[in-house]
C-alpha cells in the first residue's frame, strides 16, 4: 500500500492511504470532524490537499477507499468503469486533472464523452483541490439532458420541482399548494410530495391527486410521492399510475442497508416502473445549438427514477468506513448513475449542523455535490436548504440558489414562501425561483413554458402574469 | 388559516406581522388567498414584480427568529415528570444523555445516542428470571423542549390506558435530557424490553417550534438501524393531533408485537388520517 507524505514549513505529514489523505485534504466540515477524520488544522489540510494533487488518477482504481469485497457499491463502480473513455485522462494527477478541466478546449463535449470514465472517488479528489469559482465554472460546461414529459437540463432552463407538502396528506392542502406553485410557474422537474404517512394507500391516493391535475389541465409534468421504495412498488402493484419512483440512497451498502434497499431493490423498482410505459419519447437535447452535446447516461433507457442524496448519510448510518462525507456523496452518484435517473438531487442543508455546520459550509458542498454529480453525467438539481438548528438563514440560500444557477444546475425546489409545513426545514420558495430565472435569464423546461404560456401564467419574456379568481386553474 | 380581508397579514404562526403598503402590481395577496383555508402553507404571498413583498419577508423572519429561540430552549425534565407521575403507580425515571450541554448536544448526535455513566448506573437491573417486559417508552426534548412539554403528557394520557387494557407488561416511564432517536433502542435493551418507544422533540420548523416525533423498535438493541424502525412524525393539534397519534401508534405497536417486527417491514394500512 502506498504511503503518502509531504514536508511543509519543515514538518512531515504522514497519510497512511488513500481515504484518510482525501478525508485529511477536504475543505472543514463538522461531519468529518464529529467522524474524526478531519485534518487536524488547517495547515495539515493544506498539507493533505498538496499531496492529492500529485497523486495519479489510476491511483484511484488501484486502491479502492471501501473494500470491492465487502461492498456491493464499489463492485458496481469498478465493474462498470470505462476504460476507453478514462484513457483520455489516464496519464494525468488530481492537480493536472484540475488544469485540465479547466481549459478553454475542455468542453461539454469533451466532459460528457469522458463522464463514463470517472469513478467517483476521481471526481471527488479533484473537488477537493477546486475552489468554488471552478466547481462553477467545470459544472457549467456540462448539459445533461433527461426528459418524461418535460425535457430538462437544456442550456439555458431552470426547472423547478413543486413540492406541495402536507403535515397530514390532506388532499386539499396539498392541492392548494400545487395550484400555488404553478400559478408561480413552478413544476416542471415534477410535482412531489413528501407523504407524512408511508403507507401504499396513501401513495396511492396521492399520485392520483397530482395524475389528475396534470390530465385536467395538460401539464407536461410527472408526478411523484416520495415515500419509501417499496411503499411505492406496494402500490405500483395495486395500480397506482406511478410516474416516478423515488428513493433515498447512500454511497456504501451498509448505508442502503440501513435506508432498506440495495441495488436489485433498485433495479427491480425501475424495471417496474419502467415495464407502466408512462414515460414520453427517448430523451433527446432540448438544445438548439449545434455545437452543445448532451449526457445522458444510458441513451436507451427512459429516465424513470428520482434519487436524492445528502453529505453526512452514511456517517448517520454508521456505515462510513473511515471515509470522508464528500466522497461518500460522489460514490452515492455513482450508484444513481446505473438507473438513467430523470432527477438527482443532494438535499444540502437537511441533515444539519453536525455534518454542515453553517451556512459557508452548506454552500460549498452544495457546489461540490453538483459539480461531481455533472461531471458524472448526472442530471443534478439541488435542495438549497437549511433546518433551524444550524447557524444559517435565508441569505444563505440566496447565495447558494445563485452559484448553482450560474453553475447551471438543473432544477431546484419550489416550496410555498420557502417554508416546508411538512418536513420542517426551509428550502427555496416559488418567488426565488422567479428570482433567478429573471436574473440569469433561464426558461423553464419548453414544454412547460409553452404550457404557461398558454395558460397565460408567464409571458414568453419570463414575467409572471396577472391571474384572477377566473383563471383556469382557479375556477371550481 | 382564514384569509384576512384587513390590513393585517397573519403568519403561519397566527402572529399579526406589521401591514405592509400596497406594492404595486398585485397587491397585497394574489387573488387565490382564499385557498388558505386548506393549508398552513405559505401561498398566496402576493409579490412586487416576481419578488416577495416587505411583509412577507419580515413574517418569515420573525418564524425563523421564533424556531432558533426554540433549539435552545431550557428543559424542565422535573415539572414534567411531575405531570406524568400519574399515569403510572411505578417510578417515573428521569435520566440523561451523554451529551453534557446544549451546544455539544447539536454537535454531537453520538453522544445523544447514549446514555451517560450516572444514567446506565440509575436503570434497575432486570433478572433474567422476571417475565419479559412488552414496552417501554420514554420522553425526551430532542431539538424542542416546547414539544416534549406540550405534547407528550397528552399523547401519553390517551395511549397508556391502550397499553394498559391490552395487558402490556410495562417497564417505568422514562424522562430523558438530550436524547436522539437511537437511544431508544439502548435503553429498550437494558430492559431486555420486546418494544421500545421514544417521544421526543422534532427539529423546529418554521411556525412549528413545538412538535413531537415517535420511533418505535421491535427487538431493542444498540445498532439496529432507521430501516428497522418505525416513526410517526408532526404530533402537534395543528398536525397529527396528540389524541390521534396515541391511537395510531397501539395499532402499530400492537401489530408490531403480534408480527414480531418493525420498521420498513411493517406497513400502515390503516383508515386515512383526519385533516387539521
Amino acid at each position: 500500500m502506498a504511503v503518502y507524505r509531504s514536508t511543509l514549513r519543515g514538518v512531515t505529514y504522514t497519510f497512511p492511504d488513500l481515504r484518510t489523505l482525501l478525508a485529511k485534504a477536504t475543505p472543514a466540515r463538522s461531519g468529518d470532524e464529529l467522524a474524526g477524520l478531519a485534518a487536524g488544522g488547517a495547515l495539515e489540510r493544506v498539507a493533505a490537499q498538496c499531496v492529492l494533487a500529485d497523486v495519479p488518477l489510476t491511483q484511484f482504481l488501484a486502491e479502492p477507499v471501501v473494500p470491492y469485497e465487502s461492498d456491493e457499491i464499489t463492485r458496481l463502480i469498478v465493474d462498470t468503469h470505462d476504460r476507453a473513455a478514462f484513457s483520455a485522462v489516464a496519464g494525468l494527477t488530481v492537480g493536472a486533472f484540475r488544469d485540465w478541466l479547466l481549459r478553454y478546449e475542455t468542453d461539454g463535449a469533451t466532459l460528457a464523452a469522458l463522464a463514463p470514465g470517472l469513478t467517483p472517488e476521481t471526481v471527488a479528489a479533484v473537488s477537493k483541490v477546486m475552489r468554488n469559482q471552478d466547481l462553477i465554472l467545470v459544472a457549467s460546461k456540462c448539459e445533461v439532458v433527461t426528459r418524461f414529459r418535460s425535457t430538462l437540463g437544456g442550456r439555458g432552463t431552470l426547472a423547478i420541482r413543486l413540492q406541495p407538502n402536507h403535515p397530514t396528506d390532506d388532499p386539499h392542502g396539498i392541492a392548494a399548494s400545487i395550484l400555488d406553485g404553478l400559478l408561480y410557474g413552478c413544476g416542471d422537474a415534477c410535482i412531489g410530495i413528501n407523504p407524512a404517512t408511508d403507507s401504499p394507500a396513501r401513495v396511492a391516493e396521492l399520485i392520483r391527486l397530482i395524475d389528475q391535475l396534470i390530465q385536467t389541465y395538460a401539464i407536461p409534468t410527472q408526478s411523484c410521492v416520495l415515500a419509501h421504495l417499496t411503499t411505492q412498488l406496494a402500490a405500483l402493484r395495486a395500480g397506482a399510475p406511478v410516474d416516478l419512483m423515488f428513493q433515498s440512497i447512500a454511497g456504501t451498502e451498509a448505508a442502503n442497508t440501513s435506508f432498506g434497499i440495495n441495488l436489485a431493490l433498485l433495479r427491480e423498482a425501475q424495471s417496474a416502473t419502467l415495464s407502466l410505459r408512462r414515460h414520453g419519447p427517448t430523451p433527446r437535447s432540448a438544445s438548439t445549438d449545434p455545437a452543445a452535446t448532451t449526457t445522458i447516461s444510458s441513451p436507451a433507457v427512459p429516465n424513470v427514477m428520482y434519487f436524492e442524496t445528502g453529505q453526512g448519510s452514511c456517517l448517520s448510518a454508521n456505515a462510513h468506513h473511515g471515509v470522508d462525507q464528500q466522497t461518500l456523496e460522489a460514490r452515492a452518484y455513482g450508484v444513481a448513475r446505473a438507473f438513467s435517473p430523470l432527477l438527482v438531487n443532494t438535499v444540502v442543508g437537511f441533515i444539519g449542523p453536525e455534518y454542515l455546520y453553517d451556512g459557508k459550509q452548506i454552500i460549498r458542498a452544495g457546489l461540490e455535490d453538483h459539480f461531481c454529480g455533472k461531471l458524472l453525467g448526472l442530471p443534478m438539481g439541488v435542495d438549497v436548504c437549511h433546518t433551524n438548528h444550524a447557524s444559517a438563514d435565508q441569505d444563505d440560500m440566496d447565495t447558494l440558489l445563485t452559484l448553482l444557477g450560474a453553475a447551471g444546475v438543473n432544477y431546484l425546489m419550489g416550496v410555498p414562501g420557502a417554508d416546508d409545513i411538512m418536513l420542517g426545514y426551509q428550502s427555496t420558495s416559488f418567488h426565488d425561483a422567479h428570482y433567478l430565472r429573471q436574473l440569469l435569464r433561464l426558461a423553464p423546461a419548453p414544454e412547460f413554458a409553452a404550457w404557461l404560456e398558454h395558460m397565460k401564467i408567464q409571458s414568453p419574456a419570463l414575467r409572471l402574469l396577472p391571474a384572477d379568481r377566473t383563471h383556469p386553474l382557479l375556477r371550481p | 388559516m382564514m384569509p384576512t380581508g384587513s390590513d393585517q397579514t397573519e403568519t403561519a404562526t397566527g402572529q399579526v406581522a406589521p401591514a405592509a403598503k400596497d406594492d404595486g402590481v398585485s397587491g397585497r395577496h394574489d387573488p387565490w388567498v382564499h385557498l388558505r383555508s386548506h393549508t398552513s402553507a405559505r401561498i398566496a404571498l402576493g409579490r412586487t414584480g416576481g419578488s416577495q413583498l416587505t411583509s412577507a419577508l419580515l413574517a418569515f423572519a420573525q418564524d425563523h427568529a421564533l424556531a432558533r429561540d426554540a433549539v435552545h430552549a431550557p428543559f424542565d425534565d422535573v415539572a414534567l415528570a411531575a405531570v406524568l407521575q400519574p399515569l403510572d403507580s411505578a417510578r417515573v425515571l428521569r435520566l440523561e444523555s451523554a451529551a453534557p450541554d446544549r451546544a455539544t448536544f447539536l454537535r454531537r448526535p453520538d453522544l445523544g445516542r447514549r446514555l451517560s455513566a450516572a444514567s446506565v448506573a440509575l436503570l434497575p437491573v432486570q433478572s433474567l428470571h422476571a417475565p419479559p417486559l412488552d414496552l417501554v417508552v420514554m420522553v425526551s426534548d430532542g431539538l424542542s423542549a416546547l414539544a416534549a412539554e406540550r405534547q407528550a403528557p397528552r399523547l401519553l394520557q390517551a395511549l397508556w390506558p391502550r397499553l394498559r387494557a391490552a395487558g402490556l407488561a410495562l417497564a417505568p416511564l422514562c424522562i430523558v435530557r438530550q436524547a436522539r432517536v437511537a437511544l431508544h433502542d439502548e435503553i429498550g435493551w437494558h430492559f431486555r424490553a420486546r418494544l421500545s418507544l421514544m417521544l421526543l422533540g422534532e427539529r423546529p420548523g418554521l411556525g412549528t417550534p413545538d412538535s413531537l416525533g415517535a420511533y418505535f423498535t421491535f427487538g431493542p438493541r444498540p445498532g439496529r438501524t432507521d430501516a428497522e424502525r418505525n416513526c410517526l412524525s408532526n404530533i402537534r393539534p395543528g398536525g397529527l393531533p396528540p389524541e390521534a397519534a396515541a391511537e395510531k401508534l397501539a395499532a402499530l405497536m400492537l401489530a408490531s408485537l403480534r408480527l414480531g417486527l418493525s420498521g420498513t417491514a411493517l406497513k400502515d394500512d390503516g383508515p386515512s388520517l383526519a385533516g387539521p
